[in-house]
């Protein structure tokens, strides 16, 4: 590939969200306000205002109508983008499994915050954790570099394998932080993504479809096999698309995990999103302290990559598993659940427990971080722990 | 009304665009004919969003896939919207070039009337807001009928419906129907307008007004229910007919805010009739007081129409605005 330009530019996540869509250019913009993802919307709707892109940009009354315009969109043959967070999500849901079974790639840009009640706009995973088996792809980011970049590729992905695609970056704490984002030059993001061809188009009168029809148990269930085989399909075009683009434009993104000083680790860490900068901090300094823990940052979240899981923690001893959310189901939180599950056939399992932190945007402080490593080498150690804990808060 | 948009029977019939043989909706139904009625009314081809309901259950079990036209269902409250996303991007492509711009097509959403009073009314009055060029067409059948003849916004007083059932304290639903054309009037949408599948010639010519104007257009039309309302099965039309001779679904049409009732029963028939026609008022024929409040809810429908329609003679506007 011949000379790329890439510009480094300050950004906020909200920003660097908005700049890819910007670059994307996509036909149809639906979306809703909410905080903390209210800015992804106002600079995008500035965008429009001052032509720097012909998007149609339909500024709904919901985020139900939000998603549902999407759908209509998506249908019509158009490339679909829209962005929300929390409540927003909530109450998407209806929709969300509707875009996913009609196979339609729209994109999402998320920034994770807590669900209410009692309410509170900080960041943590339960709205995305949500809709964890809505059939989305959820790609789940450590910075705006990183959240600039996928939201492009989740285009390709989601055009490539006709799944929708949300990518996520933690509210506050990224959506609203600066720092310095690599961003694509325009040009070269347009024929990077080319223009959509879609699987079906409700436009085209004159080979009319019936699209969203009645599903009888003659079929649904037909249906509904084919959407699980599109979702194991996607791991392949996940791992090709996000290969291609570090090849094409000298990156080195992780696809599914980013392994961090894990070639000896005897013990480790998962993590996912901005926390993975503290638990790097933390890995740091305990390797220093001769200590041989790793991290593993989870990114794509669904589909589940297990074998990535199972070939990284095929030989450590203890992991620690992070989760910003809880399913209050009395056995710990959603990452832990399914890692746990994802190692039940290794041969020599790991023991594993679980660290819910940093609900409704509690702060997560290096002390934090490294009592959370501590913890995991006692228990590598053999001591005997109660497999949940919760990291952070006053009990 | 002016005439143009007034098109033969014998033409309609020769265009005969419709549902195919097959559809499951029950036996006397009307909503197949009002397909049939928009679908041949419209001089453009159609993209149709239609809300979760009966008409949607009917009609598209897959294989069989009754609709001539592109279509599409997504969920229950959200036809306005998915709609607003189908014209949105019909625009977007136009603009780009990826659709030549003289391929001119129309889009409509069907909903029933829980999905346009109620649950659906947010999405609709959004998109109507917004401006999208679109014709949303209620077949009112007051009732929930697809999850079985529950009572929504458009339930009549005193009707028993199985969530406002006439028992032994109680004579049924206790409110009178949501004024849905006025609402949407209020909106300030270039057209609105109230028909009837029994007056069929009104309908089409509200149809064709309403498809030959850019921006939102509303159109309910009734669409009686043979299970929910419990009428003989050949009698659908028969029914519609006589609500529109009681005065109790009068026939008018808002242009611009400038309201016209279009047809004015000459000896209207007795309320009485009407409820008689039907098991689900059968309970009220005992309760004079019931047919009472009916009858003053009418009275002030067609006040309320009467005094609307003065607005272009108090403002001596002649020509259609
Ligand atoms: C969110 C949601 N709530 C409830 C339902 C169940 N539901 C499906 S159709 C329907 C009633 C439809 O009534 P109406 O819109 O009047 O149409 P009809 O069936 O009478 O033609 C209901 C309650 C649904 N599909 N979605």
């Amino acid at each position: 590939m011949s000379e790329i330009l890439k510009t480094r530019q300050a950004l906020t996540g909200n920003e660097a969200f908005a700049y890819a869509m910007k670059q994307i250019n996509p036909d149809v913009v639906a979306a809703y306000p909410i905080t903390p993802a209210t800015e992804i919307v106002q600079i995008f709707s500035k965008y429009v205002a001052d032509g720097e892109v012909d998007t149609e940009f339909v500024a709904v009354e919901s985020e139900h109508s939000a998603m549902s315009a999407c759908i209509g969109a998506s249908a019509a043959g158009a490339r679909v983008m829209t962005g929300t967070s929390s409540q927003g999500l909530a109450l998407m849901h209806e929709m969300l499994y509707i875009a996913s079974a009609l196979r339609l790639p729209i994109v999402l840009a998320e920034v994770n915050r807590a669900l209410s009640a009692p309410i509170n706009i900080h960041c943590d995973h339960s709205d995305t954790m949500g809709s964890r088996d809505s059939g989305w792809i959820q790609i789940y980011c450590e910075n705006a570099n990183e959240g600039y970049h996928s939201l492009i590729q989740a285009v390709k992905i989601a055009e490539t394998v006709n799944l929708p695609v949300m990518v996520t970056l933690d509210g506050f704490i990224i959506s609203h932080g600066m720092e310095v984002v690599e961003t694509l030059d325009t040009d070269a993001v347009r024929q990077y993504l080319g223009k959509r061809k879609p699987m079906y188009n409700v436009l085209d009168y004159e080979n009319p479809i019936m699209v969203g029809p009645l599903d009888l148990p003659d079929y649904y269930f037909e249906h509904k096999r084919q959407q699980i085989e599109a979702m194991r399909k996607a791991k392949a075009v996940i791992e090709e698309v996000v290969t291609d683009y570090n090849k094409r434009f000298g990156f080195d993104f992780p696809v599914f995990a980013e392994a961090y000083r894990m070639e000896d680790a005897e013990y480790a860490i998962l993590v996912m999103s901005s926390a993975a900068g503290t638990m790097k901090e933390a890995v740091d300094i305990m390797r220093e302290k001769g200590k041989k823990v790793g991290l593993v940052r989870l990114k794509v979240f669904r589909p589940f990559p297990f074998e990535v899981l199972q070939e990284l923690f095929k030989n450590v001893k203890a992991i620690g598993v992070m989760d910003r959310a809880d399913s209050v189901n009395t056995m710990g939180g959603p990452v832990f659940n399914e890692v746990r599950s994802a190692l039940y056939d290794l041969n020599s399992r790991p023991r594993i427990m679980n660290f819910v932190f940093g609900l409704g945007g509690r702060d997560f402080p290096l002390s934090d971080a490294l009592y959370i490593i501590n913890r995991v080498k006692e228990l590598k150690e053999g001591k005997s722990l109660d497999f949940v804990e919760y990291v952070g808060v006053r009990e | 009304m002016a005439d143009n948009f007034s098109i033969s029977l014998k033409e309609l019939a020769k265009r005969n665009k419709g549902l195919a043989s097959g559809h499951r909706a029950c036996a006397g139904c009307p909503f197949p004919a009002i397909i049939r009625m928009t679908l041949s009314a419209s001089d453009y081809p159609v993209v149709v969003a239609n809300a979760t309901g009966c008409m949607e259950v009917t009609t598209s079990i897959f294989p069989f896939g009754a609709w001539p036209v592109p279509w599409i269902h997504s969920a229950f409250e959200n036809a306005a919207a998915t709609i607003s996303g189908v014209e949105a991007a019909y625009k977007a492509l136009v603009r780009r070039g990826e659709i030549p711009s003289d391929k001119k097509v129309k889009f409509i959403a069907f909903g029933g009337d829980g999905g346009t009073y109620d649950i659906g009314l947010q999405a609709l009055s959004g998109a109507v807001e917004r401006g999208h060029n679109f014709l949303y067409i209620l077949y009112d059948n007051e009732g929930y009928m697809n999850t079985g003849i529950q009572r929504s916004s458009s339930t009549p007083y005193g009707a028993s419906t199985t969530t406002s059932p006439a028992g032994k304290v109680l004579p049924g639903k206790l409110q009178h129907k949501k004024p849905i054309v006025d609402i949407m009037a209020a909106h300030g949408m270039p057209y609105v307008a109230q028909a009837s599948v029994s007056h069929w010639n009104d309908y089409v010519k509200k149809v064709r007004k309403a498809l030959s104007i850019e921006g939102p257009t509303f159109i309910a039309v009734y669409s009686p229910c043979v299970p929910g309302w419990g009428y003989p099965e050949n009698k659908s039309i028969e029914v519609a007919k006589i609500a529109v001779e009681t005065g109790f679904w009068p026939l008018y049409e808002v242009e611009n805010g400038y309201y016209k009732i279009n047809y004015r029963p000459r000896n209207p028939l007795p309320i009485e009739e009407f409820l008689k026609s039907q098991v689900r008022f059968a309970h009220l024929l005992n309760h004079p007081e019931a047919i009472e409040e009916i009858k003053k809810f009418i009275e002030q429908r067609w006040k309320f129409l009467e005094f609307m329609e003065k607005r272009r003679e108090i403002e001596g506007i002649k020509e259609d605005v």
